[in-house]
């Protein structure tokens, strides 16, 4: 119960913000990747560096409990998805979470968007047997991968020099700058 | 009332407080494995996919070797639809629904069919193409997505939010594509 209650908040918390910085908007994205409005780059990355030193405060003052932890393990499907998500992206200018908000706001072309990554998802599940046996799943950097050193967790950390708070601050505040010195448009009435 | 987006300041700050507040409470947000998860409700109600076994520790399988992967975890997920991911999904329609209505950005009736980039580019009355393209988009980005085994929420914001090596390479993969297909597609014509 506790579950569903936190899972309706926080959806609605997460929706709320996309739609609320513009990302549910596709002309948003796409002037983004054409390099014409660094908007959506700005927020996406000073989102990260507050955030980022949000967990990791926490994560230094034992009040996350770390098994909250999740690390994606890194493999060449990482890369080669990656780019085939950038292909869809680059022309439909949707992501999975702001179509969502972008069908509850009226826009057509994304229930296409919906019915597309159902039936792209579809086939993933059908093809999966032929994808495992590929390189696509092979590890690199031994798997789960991650640049700040969170002892208790056995994943394999980079930078192990550090305490993980200063890692995850010094990414923070490079993320903050590069958002401070990225343009945004010069005439938002293009969007 | 006209709404407005929030700049990169607030709106990261927005963004970035959910991202780390849903990952301190119980875990980092992501949106493209509900995909994969509506996929196999409505599969399994066509023709049943999943089952219980003692065989693994979550206590189901699949014939399918997607869903089965991971001791069952994602056949855990069909067989109990109202788990916490699917609802927080659902929350992200939500979300977008009440900001709109609390001053936030509003869409205008044209742009209920092809965002204002499609039509500066492809004119008004071409929203059939519009449709066939996010189509497209969304086949690519989540059969992307579940190569790579996350989206732009879960990889590139949780991710490097955690420091994760694979959100930066996912990163990496999506922007290397995505960039120069906008930029070719949504090209203007030499008058």
């Amino acid at each position: 119960m506790t579950t569903t209650i936190l899972a309706i908040l926080l959806g609605t918390a997460f929706g709320f913000a996309i739609h609320r910085v513009g990302a549910s908007n596709p002309s948003g994205i796409i002037n983004m990747l054409r390099l014409q409005d660094m908007h959506l780059m700005r927020v996406i990355l000073f989102a990260i560096a507050i955030s980022s030193t949000m967990i990791f405060t926490a994560m230094a003052f034992d009040m996350v409990d770390l098994s909250h932890l999740t690390i994606k393990s890194m493999t060449w499907g990482v890369i080669v998805g990656g780019m085939v998500f950038g292909l869809g992206w680059g022309v439909a200018g949707y992501c999975p979470g702001t179509a969502a908000c972008a069908v509850s706001e009226g826009r057509k072309d994304a229930r296409f968007f919906i019915l597309g990554a159902m039936i792209g998802s579809f086939f993933y599940m059908i093809g999966f047997d032929f994808v495992k046996d590929t390189f696509l799943v092979d590890t690199l950097f031994g798997g789960q991968a991650i640049l700040a050193d969170v002892t208790p967790k056995n994943e394999t950390a980079i930078v192990s020099v550090l305490p993980a708070l200063v890692t995850a601050i010094i990414i923070a505040a490079i993320f903050t700058t590069v958002a401070y010195f990225l343009p945004s448009s010069k005439k938002p009435e293009s969007l | 009332m006209n709404g407005k987006k929030l700049g990169w300041l607030y709106g990261g700050l927005l963004l970035g407080s959910v991202l780390a507040i849903a990952m301190i409470v119980i875990k980092p947000v992501g949106a493209s494995t509900q995909f994969v998860i509506l996929d196999g409700i409505i599969w399994d109600s066509i023709s049943p996919i999943v089952s219980e076994t003692t065989q693994t520790t979550t206590g189901y399988t699949s014939e399918n070797s997607y869903l089965a992967k991971n001791e069952g975890a994602y056949a855990k997920k069909v067989a109990n639809p109202f788990s916490y991911s699917l609802i927080f999904a659902i929350s992200i329609a939500f979300g977008g629904l009440l900001s709109r209505y609390t001053m936030g950005p509003k869409i205008t009736q044209e742009e209920k069919s092809t965002p204002t980039v499609w039509m500066n580019r492809f004119g008004k009355g071409s929203s059939y193409k519009r449709y066939i393209m996010t189509f497209t988009g969304g086949l690519l980005i989540l059969f992307g997505s579940r190569l790579a085994s996350g989206c732009t929420s879960g990889h590139m914001m949780s991710g490097m939010m955690q420091t994760s090596v694979s959100g930066y390479f996912f990163a990496f993969g999506v922007f290397l594509t995505a960039v120069p297909t906008s930029i070719l597609f949504y090209m203007k014509k030499e008058k």
